[in-house]
């Protein structure tokens, strides 16, 4: 490595660094992504045209390929489905760490420290690569013989299973890393990508749709951690500082997710609500007070602040431009509108804020839970658009409903409560939810997207 | 041949706190962009990658899998940024005088 690449890596280095810094406020966040992928390309520009480089043709021809395909790819995808990409994007991520840990197996022989480091990046890469492929069919809720993918699998002996996969898999690196050029090296190399790989399967099959968001950020703090191993294998700091951001980052919103849904990563990773959490808590019964999407455009027309709830019901509907239509004839009439935000309302980490976006609310008039919760009691109608488990004051109430303890948005401390809903059947946790029986809730059945429109169509007669 | 880790897992500690300091400041609007821009780089692989496949040494079987590793690398860098960049480019602020939409 010559001098004029090292301080390209110094320069892409900073650019990572100063690019993640940018992400954190609206303001600057689209210049930091253009400098990151700057510093990205620096770096790879400079390794191109770098010293020890022979075949031209075939890295321009991987190069040209991956390029065409993530650029058709990102500009096609819509909104809605952002979750599936980032998903296929960390699991072609995690190949890539997969292969070039395998490249550096086959192409060196490695010594202790590094024969390690190549099981890691093979391994990581690998569980990345699988798991994310399954949150890909889980998140686009495709069927395999005839069953949804998209609901939580558990079967018995699961966590041993599990274990035994992880401790198998540890004892190939073992065998692998303490003689990585020997007879019996190969078959620790195979046995390691092989259970790599089933692993990632076997991670993300319990686990529901309403975990998503958790799963996202765990697969994404992997990619990072398997482009660190890797950055190990080949002796390249320039690795080892970009796969450590993303490893942080990841980690971090894993953890505000599993914060936002008073949950601990094992107790995800065991399976979902239904199956670890026992019941469905108290059975609530009442009177449930059904209306007409005439009687929605009174309430709203009548009130002076509104506040918007959303949640993947949303995303499901692609409601998100109805609604935005909706607020500004509300704001129009002199209401104040707002939306309030729970941190794992959707699929992924912030999905709703791109899909309000992606309609053209700005993003100045969403709040967060902890903001809105205090002010709720001075809201006159609280509309909530497909959100369930989010707004369940079981949550906050019964001590027996799994879901006691998650932090929820307080909308039925609303005078009136809106919500929109197909019909009365349990959320995704299939738990009951109390708000809908409470006398100042009102509920309006059907489509939200229809429903919406009907409200609209009100406003503008 | 690392015969002397340590540098790197030195640079390996102080990134994951620099990491974790940087993105605890980002606010939770932001959460989608920052995690397809953080994948994005860790796409950073494709440098490894690149470095793999164009080296002289290769078996046929070796150079199929550095390629493989380019492409699929490249696909997450790529995919990545542009991505981020459309979602990032719909974020707007309120516009109180004129709101011409």
């Amino acid at each position: 490595m010559n001098t004029a690449t090292e301080i390209a890596y110094l320069v892409a280095a900073a650019s990572f660094i100063l690019g993640l810094r940018m992400l954190g406020s609206p303001e600057t966040a689209r210049h930091g992504n253009l400098l990151s992928a700057f510093g990205m390309s620096l770096a790879a520009l400079v390794t191109f045209f770098g010293d020890e480089m022979e075949n031209y043709g075939w890295v321009l021809f991987g190069i040209v390929i991956g390029a065409v395909v993530g650029v058709i790819a990102a500009r096609l995808v819509e909104m809605t489905a952002m979750p599936e990409m980032v998903a296929l994007f960390n699991g072609s991520g995690g190949a890539a760490s997969l292969f070039l840990g395998w490249v550096v197996h086959l192409s060196t022989s490695p010594n202790f420290f590094t024969a390690s480091t190549v099981i890691m990046a093979v391994f990581i890469g690998g569980t990345t690569f699988t798991g994310s492929l399954v949150a890909w069919a889980k998140l686009r809720e495709l069927t395999l013989a005839g069953k949804r993918l998209g609901g939580a699998y558990t079967f018995p002996g699961q966590r041993a299973i599990n274990m035994g996969v992880l401790i198998i898999a540890l004892l190939g690196g073992v065998v692998y890393a303490a003689d990585s050029s020997g007879s019996v090296a190969a078959g620790g190399l195979a046995v390691g990508i092989l259970l790599s790989l089933l692993f990632g399967i076997l991670l993300v099959v319990p686990i529901g749709g309403a975990d998503m968001p958790v799963v996202i950020a765990v697969l994404n703090s992997l990619s990072g951690l398997a482009a660190c191993a890797a950055g190990f294998a080949v002796e390249n700091a320039i690795l080892v500082v970009a796969g450590a951001l993303v490893g942080a980052s990841g980690f971090i919103l894993m953890t505000v997710m599993c914060k936002s849904m008073n949950r601990t990563l094992v107790n995800v990773f065991a399976g979902g609500f239904g199956a670890t959490g026992g019941g469905a808590g108290t059975v609530v019964d009442g009177v449930v007070q059904p209306i007409m999407a005439e009687d929605a455009y009174y309430l709203l027309e009548a009130a002076d602040s509104v506040v918007i709830v959303p949640g993947y019901g949303l995303a499901v509907a692609q409601a998100q431009h109805v609604v935005r239509e909706m607020s500004d004839l509300l704001e129009k009439s002199g209401a104040d509108v707002r939306y309030a935000i729970h941190p794992v309302a959707g699929r992924m980490p912030g999905h709703m804020n791109v899909l309000l976006a992606e309609a053209n609310v700005p993003y100045d008039v969403l709040a967060e839970m902890d903001d809105i919760n205090p002010v709720m009691g001075t809201v006159d109608v609280c509309l909530v658009v497909g959100a369930n488990d989010v707004v369940n004051p079981a949550a906050r109430d019964d001590e027996c409903s799994p879901i006691y303890g998650m932090p929820i948005i307080d909308v039925d401390r609303a005078r009136i409560v809106i919500v929109l809903k197909r019909s009365m059947g349990t959320g995704f946790a299939g738990i009951s939810n109390p708000l809908f029986f409470r006398s100042n809730t009102r509920m309006l059945f059907g489509d939200a997207k229809t429903s919406l429109q009907q409200v609209v169509s009100e406003f503008k007669d | 041949m690392i015969d002397d880790w340590f540098p790197l897992a030195l640079v390996l500690l102080l990134s994951i706190f620099l990491g974790y300091e940087l993105i605890s400041k980002v606010p939770s609007t932001l959460h989608t962009p920052l995690m397809s821009g953080s994948n994005a780089i860790s796409g950073i692989t494709l440098i490894g990658a690149i470095s793999a496949a164009g080296a002289a040494h290769n078996s046929g079987f070796s150079q199929v899998l550095a390629v493989l590793a380019v492409a699929l690398a490249t696909v997450n860098v790529v995919g990545g940024y542009v991505v981020t960049n459309r979602m990032l480019g719909m974020f707007k602020k309120k516009e109180r005088e004129g709101d011409l939409s």
